[in-house]
């Protein structure tokens, strides 16, 4: 142990319980959603109205809701589409801005001019009021949620790694490849990428938690995921009417939502301190 | 570079975002499945009621040539008719206008200063146990949805206590404050980790500047040379993070809006992108990136004359 790197020996210590937390807390949603048949104990849209607005009970861990529905259930199932969202919602803008930052920073001209005007515009837009606008045009739902991240969000990865590629190029070991002749394809994919990557990492996971929170909120709006679907935000709406005697259908499906963005959360924070990376 | 030729740069560099932003509000209604100008008249409209329109809003030419002719109508304040309310853009959205704004400088007043404290209180105790809870608060604050956020408060605070009303404005200023005050602080309970966790990192980066070290060298006491020195280098980028961070507050106020039923320009939005009325969607979208760009420009703009080392 001693005779370990420093620098290695204080992340072997210090870091990883930031990203061992925030990894157990993403890896147990993930399971939960994966296996929500087996881990709601009952079918999350099975009305019974026998037993509505129920309190949280052994029967019903986090009560029932105005339709008799069992809460715990719709949780649990939500957790598909809310960490899906974190997926869905985050890779399509990433690769999209990864590509067009590395491209537009390492070879200049005109293309890094005309990208980064766009860059600048879509950033002139509050980003969830545009989100808001092209899903009120293209129509309610998850689908066009979705291709309104993939417009407006690739922006933030694309900045960030240009950034980086324009530090990059100049490097010596960059210009030692170009020397060597090596194609320019090849340079920007195995050398650049690698060495620029990090930042992205970091910001995609928290991304992440902005992605779901917004899915979130429009599903609560009513533009995002459609009733009866268990979605969180969804769910949050259905309870608001009742919330005054029946606080957890509103409660549960929140605290969901927090735990859910404090893993991604912790792994961004432990990644950023880890590969040290500001800001 | 004088100070003044820095500020006229940054104003010629508004031009093509201005232009721009004007080009996607433009598109943004084309991206609608529906016929606009129909939703606009009803069902009974007749073909030459259809077409007139059409023609005043210029439908029924090439697309750059209606985008010339939308622009020519912005710069006339004219930003089409609201199929819902039978008013014109413009004075919808001026008449929703105020409790938004109201709301969005109340959530800034209530942000500031408790940005302000925590972060010097986190700062000065760095790795003590202030600084870890106020990091753990922070990284909640972060992760709470605020509308679930306003949902809950309301119930709490709004109805089981009765400290607060639950919905609506008020109609004077001691009003507006009562009744806004669980919005802004659900707001807030987002806004400030952000802010707080950036003024930290400054502070702390400063601390270790070799000008500090030079002042305790020639006995300055701590206060002095934090207050003097530390703090104020360390607002600026803070600052900058505020007027970026505006964007994301109008963005929440929307949410907020909808929970306590404040009529401002959120509700109005929500409610005409489910009544499909579109070019109210389009004209708010254009004022609230306007609202942006202006804010950035007097971040930008106050950076330069505090700070003469700043390049736009």
């Amino acid at each position: 142990m001693s005779d370990e790197p420093a620098a290695f020996a204080s992340m072997s210590r210090k870091v990883p319980f930031e990203i061992a937390l925030g990894a157990a807390i993403l890896a147990a949603w993930v399971i939960l959603a994966i296996g929500a048949p087996v881990f709601a104990g009952a079918d999350p849209n099975a009305i019974d109205l026998l037993a509505i607005l129920q309190p949280p009970s052994l029967n019903h861990p986090f009560g029932t809701d105005h339709l008799g529905r069992d809460v715990f259930a719709r949780v649990v199932f939500g957790a598909r589409i809310d960490v899906w969202m974190g997926v869905a919602g985050v890779l399509p803008p990433l690769v999209i801005g990864v590509t067009v930052g590395l491209f537009s920073g390492y070879f200049g001209g005109l293309l890094d001019t005309v990208m980064m005007r766009l860059v600048d515009i879509t950033v002139a837009f509050p980003f969830f009021i545009l989100v808001i606008a092209i899903v009120g045009m293209l129509g309610p739902g998850l689908g066009n949620y979705f291709i309104a991240l993939a417009l407006v969000a690739w922006v933030s990865y694309a900045r960030l790694i240009r950034a980086e590629v324009v530090v990059l190029k100049n490097a010596e070991y960059i210009q030692a490849a170009r020397a060597l002749g090596y194609h320019p394809l090849y340079i920007v994919l195995r050398h650049v990428l690698p060495n620029a990557i990090s930042p992205i990492v970091v910001y995609a996971m928290s991304d992440a938690v902005l992605v779901i929170l917004a899915g979130a909120s429009l599903g609560f709006l009513g533009l995002g995921a459609q009733p009866p679907t268990a979605e969180w935000g969804v769910m949050i709406a259905d309870g608001q009417p009742y919330v005054i005697d029946a606080w957890w259908i509103c409660f549960f499906p929140g605290l969901a939502a927090v735990t859910l963005g404090l893993g991604f959360l912790l792994v961004s924070d432990g990644l950023a301190h880890a590969l040290k990376v500001t800001s | 570079m004088s100070r003044l030729s820095v500020i006229g740069q940054r104003l010629l560099h508004l031009i093509p975002v201005l232009i721009g932003i004007s080009v996607i509000s433009f598109l943004l209604v084309k991206l609608s499945p529906g016929d606009p100008i129909r939703m606009l008249l009803g069902d009974r409209a007749t073909e030459e009621a259809v077409s007139m329109v059409r023609e005043r809003y210029g439908l029924d030419r090439p697309l750059l040539e209606q985008y010339l002719v939308y622009i020519g109508n912005l710069l006339q304040g004219d930003l089409g008719r609201s199929i819902r309310y039978r008013l014109p853009v413009g004075e919808l959205i001026l008449d929703f206008l105020p409790r938004t704004l109201f709301l969005v400088l109340y959530v800034m007043c209530l942000s500031v200063p408790a940005t302000v404290l925590l972060a010097i209180a986190a700062a000065r105790n760095q790795g003590g146990w202030i600084d870890q809870s106020i990091r753990v608060l922070s990284v909640c604050g972060m992760t709470i949805p605020v509308f679930w956020l306003a949902v809950m408060l309301s119930r709490f605070f709004g109805v089981e206590l009765g400290w607060f009303p639950v919905s609506g404005y008020g109609e004077t200023f001691i009003e507006h404050l009562h009744h806004l005050f669980l919005p802004a602080v659900s707001t807030a309970v987002w806004l400030v980790p952000l802010l707080v966790r950036n003024l930290r990192a400054a502070i702390l980066e400063q601390m270790e500047a070799d000008y500090v070290t030079a002042s305790r060298s020639k006995g300055l006491p701590e206060g002095y040379i934090f207050r003097r020195h530390i703090f104020l280098n360390s607002v600026l980028p803070t600052l900058h993070l505020l007027g970026v961070m505006v964007a994301f507050l109008i963005g929440s106020s929307v949410v907020v809006e909808i929970v306590y039923a404040v009529p401002g320009l959120g509700a109005l939005m929500i409610s005409s992108v489910i009544g499909r009325d579109y070019y109210v969607v389009q004209g708010l979208t254009l004022v609230y990136a306007l609202g942006t760009v202006l804010v950035t420009l007097t971040v930008d703009v106050i950076s330069t004359l505090v700070d003469p080392r700043v390049k736009l």
